[in-house]
């Protein structure tokens, strides 16, 4: 299981949550997993999202491994300037 | 991850300062830049701009200016593919950026176009353009962000808002970012001292030399040429596509020399409206715009208003802090309020922190990013309240920042945890530099001030080919904006053992190279320097492999050192060094071409933090600032070529003293912008600057084979702050409100009596 951080202004859509637990393996599996448990996040990652593991930004990647027991956390997304 | 084949010493090219490969080109007048291109029977085009803040475009007669004889096609919004969908936010991006490009029921600002015309000359274009008839029905219109979210706000756009904003809120809020941890009541009655206060910045423009300029040819058969200044080509194949409805690979895109861009040339402006001229007209056309036209009709950044409240133990630990930040990024959503927040607290390590930002709409230009956008204008508001609080509690602000500052491990005000970050060694660095003992004279201030970026990795594509003689041709597709084709020729160099000078690098169309991602979120060294580095990598491989075959030798019992091809050890045979020339010398009847290629979206950027001294001083009399002495110290995790990561750090310092001290954008009351030349928009010239000195720390990123971090947006992080600060001790008043003009100056020394 993957304990997923979202930030703050996520909870209106996951009935105040601010962690979801899924089952994923990788960033993209993650992804979808949460649209599952929480239609709702669907709206967001449409828009864009990034993820950090264990502090690293994902910007975009949906490949991504994801290791037991690790830190993860759904932003918004990465982009430059 | 760390990379299990990271490089971090013993450089041969690497930190090196070789001149420059563009050098010549640029002081001959060599370089070939956007304007420079010419086509047989090339057209020129113009574009007509509304003259009002926010009207209905209720009728265009353009019969007047198509019946010249010069005129050979007038274009409007109907010209472009009407198959491009308006959605929320930002995921209707494409629309937004279409109809920014050409306005469709509504002019949204002062300078938003309405048609376009493509004739003999540029002179006949603008003749033409006074011949097409606009009728508008002007509408009530804002441009300052608080008013904008007020309730009798004219509405810019009905439904533009996404699922982020909450019910109730004025239409004009478009996005809402809401994060933190802890809890900031509870954290602020644990200090000694909270200070509230209230900042604002202005927009400000990037204010590249090179004004938006394009040649372009589109055939009745949808096959078309472009060749324009942009950040990023391959974005602008896919935009100009999109919205002209024509296939991605039918649009071959060559970026030219740029004259800078800072974030403003990574969106297009003038391109989609060039080709669908020249569609219409069957011929090239050339699209120029003036100064003016840069002003008010490509991206200025952000302007901002924000509320900070911050506390603090006596000892200097702080214990909350919370950020209301409220961007405004012209008639379209994409005002960056989430790097605002999320920017904002992130040099320190904090239990309970809180950040909002709002993303609003008014009736100025889209913005467009800018260096680190947003997080210069949070760095402003949150320094300069940790500045105040350090002054009324008798406290070091370098010992306090030191105190709370993020280290690897440390909880982001953003979320996760920092993995290896050198803010702290930044801050260690400008503890021991000769500026921060150095006397102050009367009447002059110091401020110091920290700025975080999250830097970026992208789409990158890169080949690299080795010729006969033993020389090599690097392609990438980032544009060079910053001496990028420097660096990606050491790092070829360091790799393939051969000298920086038989390594020439080149910036591939789109025809020639794979997708790349916009030269943006100083990601170039980065990632097209991890492609490089991979792709030289890929041809050491080939090479070694021909190495192997003449020693009749496995391939593994061949290495790579100093340019040549070894036995790696002595069971693997006697064999003098093979240099590269002598395999590539007959590589075509040995296997034949030997090049190396490399693909990928590197996700490994790795943030960066800067620390900024400022010495300033104000004349009481007149109101004017003087910045006397500046230290840029600065995290690069590893300067590949230092000449060009230390202007860099000059480069976002000097842009900083500009926004800080006088530029803005001026609207007014009609909704018009006020200063849109050079001669009253106010940037810096290099009598304005002092020498601005550099510190290149260097704690290695762990997602890049040489450690790199992307330097070129951090740098402009810190400096409104650390210059607000400086100027605030040496007026003796808190200063506010960027930029700190003359009259600001004055207006804030007379209120404090």
């Amino acid at each position: 299981m993957v304990e997923v951080h979202l930030w703050s202004g996520l909870r209106a859509l996951t009935g105040g949550l601010e962690v979801v637990e899924v089952e994923a393996t990788d960033t993209g599996e993650m992804l979808r997993a949460l649209t599952r448990a929480h239609p709702q996040l669907q709206a967001p990652i449409d828009a864009g999202v990034s993820v950090t593991i264990n502090g690293r930004v994902i910007a975009s990647g949906l490949t991504e491994p994801i290791p037991d027991g690790a830190e993860v956390y759904l932003m918004q997304r990465i982009r430059g300037g | 991850m760390a990379l299990d084949d990271l490089k971090t010493k013993d450089f041969a090219f690497v930190g090196t300062r070789p001149n420059r490969p563009d050098g010549l080109d640029k002081v001959t007048g060599r370089a070939k830049f956007g304007a420079d291109a010419y086509a047989p029977g090339m057209l020129h085009g113009a574009i007509l701009r509304s003259p009002h803040a926010h009207a209905r475009i209720l009728r265009i007669d353009t019969s007047k200016a198509e019946a010249l004889k010069d005129v050979k096609a007038v274009v409007t919004r109907a010209d472009f593919s009407d198959k491009v969908e308006f959605a929320p936010g930002l995921e209707g991006e494409f629309w937004n950026v279409l109809e920014n490009v050409m306005a469709g029921d509504k002019a949204l600002y002062d300078g938003h176009a309405v048609a376009a015309v493509a004739a003999t000359s540029a002179l006949a274009a603008r003749d033409a353009l006074k011949l097409i008839e606009v009728e508008y029905e002007i509408l009530p219109h804002v441009t300052d962000v608080d008013k904008a979210m007020l309730a009798d706000a004219p509405v810019i756009r009905e439904g533009a808002a996404d699922y982020s904003v909450p019910a109730g809120m004025h239409p004009n809020v478009v996005r809402m970012h809401e994060s933190g941890h802890g809890d900031v009541a509870a954290g602020f009655a644990e200090a000694d001292l909270v200070i509230e206060d209230h900042f604002t910045t202005e927009a400000t423009h990037q204010g590249y030399i090179e004004p938006h300029a394009c040649l372009a040819t589109l055939g009745m058969d949808g096959k078309g040429e472009l060749w324009c200044c942009t950040q990023g080509h391959w974005i602008v194949q896919k935009t100009c596509a999109a919205l002209l409805g024509i296939e991605t690979a039918n649009l071959r895109v060559t970026a030219s020399e740029i004259g800078g861009g800072f974030g403003g040339k990574t969106t297009v402006f003038i391109e989609p409206v060039a080709l669908a001229l020249s569609r219409k007209a069957n011929k090239p056309v050339k699209l120029v715009m003036s100064r003016s036209e840069v002003f008010r009709a490509t991206g200025p950044t952000a302007s901002a208003s924000m509320d900070i409240k911050i506390g603090m133990k006596k000892d200097g630990t702080l214990t909350a802090a919370e950020g209301i930040f409220r961007l405004q990024g012209g008639a379209f959503p994409g005002g960056p309020a989430e790097f605002t927040a999320m920017c904002a607290f992130a040099p320190y390590s904090l239990s309970n922190v809180r950040q909002v930002g709002y993303d609003v709409m008014t009736n100025r230009p889209k913005q467009a990013a800018y260096r680190a956008p947003g997080s210069p204008m949070a760095a402003f508001a949150v320094e300069s309240v940790i500045d105040e609080l350090c002054n009324q509690l008798g406290l070091d602000p370098i010992e306090v920042r030191l105190k709370n500052a993020s280290r690897e491990g440390t909880k982001a005000s953003y979320g996760p945890r920092f993995q290896q970050i050198g803010l702290v060694q930044t801050l260690e660095a400008a503890k021991a530099h000769p500026h921060l003992s150095a006397p102050l004279k009367p009447g002059q201030g110091r401020g110091i001030s920290c700025g975080f970026w999250f830097n970026h990795g992208g789409e990158t594509s890169v080949s690299l080919a080795l010729s006969e003689d033993g020389s090599a041709q690097v392609m990438v597709g980032t544009p060079d904006i910053g001496g990028s084709r420097a660096s990606m020729a050491l790092m070829a160099a360091e790799v393939l053992g051969i000298p920086y000078e038989n390594i020439r690098v080149t910036i591939a169309d789109t025809a020639t190279l794979g997708y790349n991602d916009v030269s943006h979120g100083s990601r170039v060294t980065y990632a097209s320097g991890l492609a490089t580095i991979k792709a030289a990598r890929h041809a050491v491989e080939k090479l070694c492999e021909r190495a192997a075959k003449k020693w009749g030798i496995p391939v593994d019992a061949v290495k790579w050192e100093n340019g040549c091809a070894v036995p790696s050890g002595p069971n693997a045979g006697d064999f003098d060094p093979l240099p590269l020339a002598d395999i590539t010398a007959n590589m075509g009847q040995t296997g034949g071409p030997i090049s190396g290629h490399f693909e990928a979206t590197p996700e490994g950027a790795g943030v960066s933090f800067a620390t900024h001294i400022v010495d300033a001083e104000v004349d009481p009399e007149t109101g004017k600032t003087r910045v006397v002495r500046y230290t840029v110290i600065q995290d690069a995790g590893k300067a590949i070529h230092p000449t060009y990561v230390e202007g860099q750090y000059q480069g976002g310092a000097a842009q900083g003293i500009g926004w800080a001290l006088n530029e803005e954008y001026i609207y007014g009351e009609d909704g018009r912008l006020q200063n849109s030349v050079f001669l009253d928009y106010r940037i810096p010239v290099a009598s304005d600057l002092p020498m601005i000195d550099t510190v290149i720390v260097e704690v290695p990123n762990p997602g890049h084979p040489f450690g790199v971090r992307g330097v070129g947006e951090t740098s402009i992080c810190p400096p409104l702050a650390a210059i607000a600060n400086a100027v605030s001790a040496a007026a003796g008043v808190r200063m506010r409100n960027l930029p700190m003009s003359p009259p600001r100056i004055l207006s804030a020394l007379k209120a404090d009596g």
